[in-house]
């Protein structure tokens, strides 16, 4: 069932809380140690709160906007339940003293989470292949990957386990497991969700976002967990447009912006068509097609990776062994204990990027790396800027290809990172980004369309993407059982 | 054919991000992060003489509380955690009189 049905269904007395989550249960019973979506199920304590829901909404409680609905989230996001691993050896184990913003918005609507969901390691990753726990396998193809880093999330709704739930993205970790797996999901503008709770990887580059399977949903979500909190000083104070009632929006006269540089070497032909066919649509509707450039995407994956893995390898200090996590058993002296403890307690890839990071920081290098990437960034920025002055949305691909099968890119790091290409712009400029379902492939592995928009935008991609929706009935199929 | 970053760098970063990695993951390491910085010296094609870093995307700054105290969180909230500990202490190795490289 989808969010806004269980939520009208539990208001109206026709399903019990208890009835959700038990059937959510069964579905993540009956499916998860195939698919590998959830790290931790939370199932007591998800009975426990459905009962005394139903038990205040009897009594005449009035219902909060997600009552009774199970939800989950990603397991970088802190959790006074449970624990919160970020899919890693080095927090195995480990419970968050606290519960995220985000977290507590979900509860404070009469949401009810489930569990928490699989993620590439510290969400480092574009496949969820770097969890240190397991993989996540798509439910369209379970040879092939969820797309990462939120892929468990993401086959948590795609699977029919949960109507929504949420992740992260840094550099397209919602938006392009949304995509292979057929759902919709939305990156929102830098600032517009807290990250108090949210484990950090790239300060500058993180928010918290969506999965659902319809744009009403996605409107539903955001609404609750977007708004200001003192407790992150890197969230705004801007009001929160109140996203469900808003779209009704028409495309006639929509300026839809695209860049040739979407559209050029490396995108498989399939993908190229289902996009190409998505923003047909559009045109055909009314919307008017601009042929814009952003000529400094070509450097958008350089530039990226180097600000992620400086802001990581900073981020990422604070694992020592000291005060909780992992710590070595036999340390020589306190420079051991650290090194052993990290060299032990954390993946390869997460390695990888510390290493990375530490050497564009260090002292010789900062300016020819980091610095410089900063500098670019700036381009990049200002490429986008220029983009929304002539257009209101900008429509491309989410990610090179569909679906790619377990194992198949893992032993080339970069050629992982090309494949974020699409995505990882607008978390260097800070915009925001959705992707919506825009078809299949003729293997029937999902296709997304990604549509992005200036700062706190949200309310117009949101608008663009359900109008698109009413239109289509891609995000209506299930994968095979 | 001289790697852009050879072994001795990677036990040198290894050392600063404080990563014990075995001889394997040294050789592995200076393999594969030589290929991704030599991808990264593209950025080197572009002019940015007079362009300003962006460290943030958003144009706020000296987001400030007032200096006012507030509860935090308890000593028992913070050492439940700890992988050892001793009367209210996070318990470390000794510190003091060892050589650290």
């Amino acid at each position: 069932m989808q969010l806004n049905e269980t939520v009208q269904a539990i208001r109206e007395r026709r399903l019990s809380c208890v009835e959700a989550v038990e059937a959510s249960l069964r579905r993540i019973e009956a499916s998860n140690a195939r698919l590998g979506a959830f790290v931790t199920v939370d199932g007591e304590r998800a009975l426990r709160q459905a009962r005394e829901l139903d038990a205040a909404l009897i009594a005449g409680r009035q219902p909060g906007p997600l009552a009774g609905a199970p939800l989950a989230v990603k397991d970088n996001m802190c959790t006074s339940f449970g624990t919160t691993t970020c899919g890693s050896r080095i927090l195995q184990g480990f419970k968050a003293p606290y519960d995220a913003h985000v977290v507590e918005r979900l509860e404070q609507a009469g949401a009810i989470i489930v569990g928490k969901t699989n993620l590439d390691e510290f969400a480092m990753g574009s496949s969820t292949e770097n969890s240190a726990l397991f993989p996540t396998r798509n439910p369209w193809d379970p040879d092939r990957v969820p797309g990462g880093s939120s892929g468990g999330s993401a086959v948590a709704v795609a699977a029919g386990m949960v109507p929504a739930a949420l992740g992260s993205d840094t550099g397209g970790s919602i938006r392009q497991p949304a995509s292979m797996c057929g759902i919709v999901g939305l990156k929102p503008t830098y600032g517009r969700v807290s990250r108090y709770g949210l484990v950090a990887y790239g300060s500058s580059l993180d928010q918290i976002g969506t999965f659902s399977r319809t744009v009403a949903d996605t409107a539903l979500l955001a609404r609750v967990i977007s708004g200001h909190d003192p407790r992150d000083s890197t969230s705004v104070d801007h009001e929160v447009p109140d996203y469900p009632t808003l779209l009704d929006q028409p495309l006639k006269g929509l300026r839809i912006g695209v860049a040739a540089e979407y559209f050029g070497e490396g995108l498989d032909e399939q993908v190229r068509a289902r996009t190409t066919e998505a923003v047909e649509l559009f045109r055909s509707q009314g919307a008017e097609l601009v042929d814009i450039h952003l000529p400094h995407m070509k450097y958008a994956v350089a530039c990226f990776y180097l600000v992620a893995m400086a802001e990581a390898s900073s981020n990422l200090a604070r694992y020592d062994g000291v005060h909780y996590g992992y710590r070595t058993p036999r340390p020589d002296d306190v420079i051991d204990l650290y090194a052993a403890s990290r060299g032990e307690g954390f993946g390869t890839e997460v390695k990888r990027r510390i290493m990375l990071g530490t050497y564009a920081l260090s002292s010789g290098y900062y300016d020819a790396y980091y610095l410089k990437a900063l500098k670019v960034r700036t381009l990049i920025k200002r490429d986008f800027d220029l983009a929304f002055e002539q257009v209101d949305t900008i429509a491309s691909p989410v990610a090179p290809t569909t679906a790619f099968c377990l194992g198949e890119k893992m032993d080339d790091p970069l050629a992982m990172y090309l494949a974020d290409i699409y995505t990882l712009s607008a978390n260097l400029a800070g915009i925001c980004g959705l992707s919506v379902p825009c078809g299949f492939d003729d293997r029937g592995l999902p296709v997304g369309l990604q549509l992005m928009g200036p700062p706190f935008a949200e309310e117009r991609l949101l608008a663009i993407a359900h109008q698109y929706q009413l239109r289509t009935d891609f995000h209506t199929r299930t994968p095979p059982e | 054919m001289s790697e852009r970053i050879d072994e001795q760098q990677v036990r040198h970063v290894a050392l600063l991000a404080r990563l014990k990695l075995s001889e394997q993951e040294t050789a592995r390491f200076s393999r594969e992060l030589s290929a991704i910085l030599d991808y990264f010296e593209q950025l080197n094609q572009l002019d940015t003489a007079e362009v300003a870093p962006t460290a943030h995307p958003l144009p706020i700054c000296n987001v400030l509380r007032a200096d006012e105290i507030r509860p935090s969180i308890d000593a028992r909230a913070a050492l439940a955690n700890a992988p050892q500990q001793e009367s209210g202490f996070f318990r470390v190795p000794k510190v003091l009189d060892h050589d650290s490289a």
